[in-house]
């Protein structure tokens, strides 16, 4: 099992042991063992219904026929390799990938029932049910309120400035931030620090009550203590929303998801309860990544 | 062995480095040099630029002034008695200023010579007489000291452009009226003051009467009509491009012809706007509008090129922020890209206001270059500006007119250190906000 893990991630790299034939058979097989997702991939409580959705940038075919259910306040994680399509797979989920120019999407997405790919479907209403966090903090050059504020103030959730200043403070506080920034909302949201800049973007999002929150790689640019706290925020974000989170870190998704989702090259390899991915892997690629032997 | 072999191979690199060492701070050393001679080079033309300049402009800022006394004689100015301003306004000045002249040099008697006597003062002092008494007419009957410019010559005489030593022939004056004037200085009539009239007052076929204040209000005008159509057609149609354009094929044409646009020769749109806003579209010769409409189709190009670079410096993560939180594109756009952009956008908008203040060719072509005396006080007046009377005081065969150019220069430089300063000064502000 090894040796054809072994194969998968030397391909490009001019590697005497892949010439031989007996090595050139095994990935063939290998690949056929690809085409289907092994685990569970419905819920029983679906909250997003992904069926066969498939993601072209151009000529390049980046997802291949992809199922998988997110269900309701159910923290999902996507693991897998760099460039294996799990970030372009969540940025489905709320079409951020439409800004991309040449990127296609085929399939089904559904968001309770409504497909979300649909085309008289708008996207400002489903980026408020569906909110986003990105792997860099990016919060708006402006101060702390306002980065908060800015999306109840542009859907008007709030009819008046004392309840938009609850929304700021719910949210600062649902996202650890206010009692660090409460004597000075008016600063720059960009002169705090990267995990600090990060939990005010998840305040941001979740301002605007979202029902999904998906987040790419919150920590990748993060502490480990601001990496905790930013996960102790999802484990506490879970009872109120759904989350999709993709990560490299295997740790990670152990500690804050109850599924897990491996991709491998564009292809869904393996969806199943963390706990059985993490301990039980049933696909040799899943097995090779979690233990750390690739990837 | 595997150690050993790094060790034997780290040691060799060392040695390489250290060779090659030498060579490499040789070659940055002499880049330095490079660098710092074209500075200097360029420093230097920019000094020798100015100071050339300034040498000739500055005497311009003052201008020699006679004192004569004046009396106001009533059966001159104002025979019938009524002391109505259209009579005052229309009394012959000129006779007053000769009369003056005359008690102060009662030797000279000779036709001829009495001309020579007054071109000791400007062929334009009665109409500072005449301002005189419309704002004061109490001093009609009276006598009183007036101070008038003095002629082009003697101005010239006192900022020291003629050699008195030259033989007579070879000089302007003549020993006479060397004599006239070492008189009047001797009694303290002649002054030098500063030239407040040289910011005011419109052309004139006489240097010391000329101003560069029609000139000044024509480019005001000019650039003020350039930037009021220019900055939103270009910033609308750089938004547009750049945020909201679909990606084909239209929209690279439309990208290659705007940078062929700035490309163009500044000429040719001069012509084009003879051809279209004058002959076809009847907007008056000569006005600031048509020039404004001119140099509009000139900084169009620029300030579309400088505003979607900026726009696209705007980190993309910003958009997808704002997109994050279900803002729409124009939402995101106008809330975030547009804010971040405004420095960008403004430093090109100003340095093509600048082009555009410093521009002449073009205006060649839609009359800007008349000779107009009368200061503008529209945009469908006519009126020139401060490059083209540049180029026509340049053109100009008297002396006076010399240093008159100079100084006209240093007021265009002025504004446009002034515009660019203000652009750094935007830029900062804006920057410290963001």
């Amino acid at each position: 099992m090894n040796t054809i893990a072994e194969s998968q991630t030397v391909q490009g790299k001019e590697s005497a042991k892949m010439r031989s034939p007996e090595k050139g058979t095994l990935i063939a097989a290998h690949q056929r063992e690809f085409t289907r997702t092994i685990g569970e991939i419905s819920s029983p409580n679906p909250r997003i219904m992904c069926r066969d959705v498939n993601v072209y940038y151009g000529e390049k075919h980046a997802i291949q026929n992809v199922s998988l259910d997110v269900g309701h306040n159910e923290v999902i994680a996507l693991i897998g390799p760099s460039g294996c399509g799990k970030s372009t797979f969540l940025r489905c989920l709320n079409r951020m990938n439409d800004t991309i120019v040449g990127c296609r999407v085929t399939g089904s997405i559904r968001l309770d029932g409504q497909d979300i790919y649909d085309g008289g479907l708008d996207v400002v209403p489903l980026r408020a049910q569906v909110g986003m966090v990105f792997q860099k903090p990016n919060p708006f050059p402006k101060s702390i309120y306002e980065n908060v504020a800015y999306g109840p103030k542009i859907h008007g959730l709030a009819n008046s400035k004392a309840e938009l200043e609850e929304i700021v403070e719910s949210s600062l506080r649902r996202a650890g931030l206010w009692d660090e920034v409460k004597d000075d909302l008016a600063k720059p949201g960009t002169s705090l620090s990267g995990g600090q800049q990060q939990r005010l973007c998840i305040a941001r999002t979740i301002a605007v009550s979202p029902e999904v929150i998906l987040m790419d790689e919150p920590c990748s640019a993060l502490d480990p203590i601001a990496t905790a706290k930013i996960e102790q925020l999802i484990d506490e974000l879970r009872e109120l929303y759904t989350i999709a989170i993709v990560t490299h870190s295997m740790q990670q998704a152990a500690r804050v998801s109850q599924r897990t989702a491996y991709f491998h090259l564009g292809r869904l390899i393996e969806v199943g309860d963390t706990a059985q991915v993490f301990t039980n892997p049933r696909h040799p690629l899943t097995e090779d990544y979690i233990t750390g032997r690739f990837g | 062995m595997n150690s050993e072999a790094t060790h034997v191979l780290s040691r060799r690199t060392a040695d390489i480095v250290k060779a090659s060492l030498g060579r490499r701070h040789a070659a940055e050393r002499r880049f330095r040099l490079y660098g710092l001679m074209s500075i200097g080079a360029g420093i230097l033309m920019l000094v020798i630029l100015l100071v050339s300049i300034f040498g000739q402009g500055y005497r311009a800022f003052s201008q020699t002034y006679v004192g004569l006394d004046v009396s106001f004689d009533p059966a001159v100015i104002d025979p019938d008695g009524g002391r109505s301003p259209e009579a005052l306004a229309s009394a012959d000045y000129g006779a007053l200023l000769k009369r003056a002249l005359g008690e102060l040099f009662p030797d000279v008697t000779e036709r001829q010579d009495k001309r020579a006597l007054h071109r000791l003062i400007s062929a334009g002092a009665s109409y500072a007489v005449r301002d005189e008494i419309l704002a004061h007419p109490e001093l009609v009957g009276h006598s009183a000291r007036i101070w008038v410019a003095a002629g082009a010559d003697v101005d010239l005489l006192e900022k020291g452009y003629f050699d008195r030593s030259a033989a007579e022939a070879e000089r302007r004056m003549k020993d006479r009226e060397l004599a006239w004037v070492d008189r009047l200085k001797a009694e303290g009539r002649l002054e030098r003051r500063f030239n407040a009239k040289f910011f005011t007052a419109g052309d004139s076929r006489d240097p010391e009467q000329a101003g560069i204040g029609g000139a000044l209000m024509g480019s005001f005008y000019t650039v003020l009509v350039t930037l009021v159509l220019s900055l939103p057609i270009g910033v609308a149609a750089a938004i547009y491009l750049e945020e909201f354009a679909p990606r084909n094929h239209w929209v690279d044409f439309i990208e290659v012809n705007i940078n062929n646009l700035a490309a163009v020769p500044s000429i040719v749109f001069g012509l084009l706007g003879l051809a279209v806003f004058i002959n076809f579209l009847g907007v008056p010769r000569s006005s600031p509008l048509v020039g404004g409409l001119v140099l509009t189709l000139m900084t169009l190009p620029v300030i579309i090129i400088a505003a979607r670079s900026a726009l696209k410096a705007v980190p993309p993560s910003i958009r997808e922020a704002a997109m994050g939180v279900g803002a729409s594109p124009m939402q995101t756009v106008f809330h975030h890209v547009v804010p971040l952009a405004m420095p960008g956008m403004l430093t090109g908008a100003i340095i093509g206001m600048s082009r555009a203040l410093g521009e002449s060719a073009p205006l060649l072509m839609i009359g800007m270059v008349a000779f107009i005396v009368d200061i503008p006080h529209g945009i469908f007046d006519p009126a020139t500006v401060l490059p083209v009377q540049v180029y026509l005081w340049a053109d100009s065969p008297e002396r006076g007119f010399v240093e008159r150019t100079s100084a006209a220069i240093l007021v265009l430089l002025a504004f446009l250190i002034l515009m660019n300063g203000t652009a750094v000064y935007l830029r900062r502000r804006f920057e410290r906000r963001w």
